[in-house]
């Protein structure tokens, strides 16, 4: 159910090295592209939900 | 044995024994109670899963119950008081119903894509329980106005029982506590909204785009204090996602969990924003599915007015 609170970040996507760091797997990325591209991806494959966090960060979370 | 030493054996247990009275009340009272029972079932289509086999075992179950009815106003007659006993070992019994209706459908929950929540599931199985009394209340009054009328007295019975069971047992629905329009759907930045009600932050422009083209919102307005604490239920909206989802069908699947028909509340006037990507994209059907789905027992409260 949506209300629990039992999600992951699955996975990190970024073109900014500098802004991710530990805990979830980090992928780093080129260009816009790319990013959707992997971040599609890795949603299909976690059955996840890609978040835009605004700074040029995007997570995969499972919900 | 034979049928006609079976009936001197009663008569000389009873004395004044007139089988036919007696065969006329049980047969009138279980037909009463099965008919109530099919009845009741009418209602429940969309609760029930398992369709003929589900239906088989209600109305065995049914059966079950409406003989227990049926036969505690001869048993009294026939001063086997002890025999009316077995009313109590019916209650175990379909307290166990209970049980095992809440255990199929949590089970069935689990990889359910839209889930009905443990306040649905918990609701259905109540409502079965309830239905196998109300068999039961039924089978007994039509039996008891058999016995000390005439058949026909007995059929009548049954239906103002029915009548009376429409009208008392027809719960309420979203559509009688809340306001429904449709919402609009609109991203600002990766962030969904339905109208003016948060619903969730969407990072990748094709969901985005797959919600702009074929995702709809419904707005529920709550129009009381009482409509709105059940609106606020994290149960009864994971009910209306369910049952709107099956109802106009979703695009979710395993793989699409960003498809996820979710109802989210503005704590400020208790609105409901709920949006979904809905298999049929008619606005009209949708109004209608949310108008239509119950409100749970478990989701009801009581607080100050106004409040």
């Amino acid at each position: 159910m949506d209300v629990e609170l039992n999600r992951a970040v699955m996975a990190v996507i970024t073109r900014e090295q500098r802004k991710t760091a530990g805990g979830a797997p980090i992928f780093h990325v080129e260009s816009d592209e790319e990013m959707t591209r992997v971040a599609g991806n890795l949603a299909r494959i976690l059955d996840g939900i890609v978040h835009d966090l605004e700074n040029g960060v995007w997570i995969v979370v499972r919900h | 044995m034979d049928p006609s030493r079976f009936f001197e054996y009663l008569a000389f247990r009873f004395g004044d024994f007139d089988p036919s009275r007696y065969t006329v009340t049980v047969v009138v009272g279980v037909f009463g109670g099965l008919v109530a029972r099919a009845f009741m079932m009418r209602i429940d289509y969309r609760q029930f899963p398992g369709y003929p086999h589900g239906r088989v075992i209600q109305l065995a179950l049914g059966l079950v119950a409406a003989f227990l009815g049926a036969l505690a106003i001869p048993a009294l007659v026939a001063r086997e008081f002890t025999a009316v006993t077995f009313l109590a070992l019916a209650a175990q019994q379909f307290r166990e119903v209970r049980g095992v209706e809440r255990e199929t459908l949590a089970r069935l929950d689990e990889i359910e894509l839209v889930a009905r929540g443990p306040h649905y599931v918990e609701g259905i199985a109540r409502v079965i329980e309830a239905r196998n009394y109300l068999t039961i209340g039924t089978a007994l009054l039509v039996s008891g106005v058999t016995w000390f009328t005439h058949w026909i007295g007995g059929v009548a019975a049954l239906g103002a029982a029915i009548v009376a069971m429409d009208k008392l047992m027809e719960g309420r629905t979203i559509g009688d506590i809340a306001r429904l329009r449709i919402g609009c759907i609109r991203f600002q930045g990766p962030h969904l909204y339905v109208d003016d009600i948060h619903i969730m932050n969407l990072g990748l422009p094709e969901n985005q785009e797959v919600w702009k083209g074929k995702g709809r919102g419904v707005i529920i307005e709550p129009l009381d204090a009482q409509a709105r604490s059940v609106l606020a239920s994290t149960g009864q909206r994971q009910a209306i996602a369910h049952d709107v989802s099956v109802l106009v069908g979703t695009r979710k699947d395993f793989s699409a969990a960003e498809l996820t028909p979710l109802a989210r509340r503005d704590p400020d006037s208790g609105r409901i924003g709920f949006a979904i990507v809905p298999e049929n994209g008619d606005e009209k059907l949708l109004l209608k599915a949310v108008s239509r789905v119950p409100v749970l027992e478990a989701a009801q409260s009581s607080p100050f007015p106004g409040g």
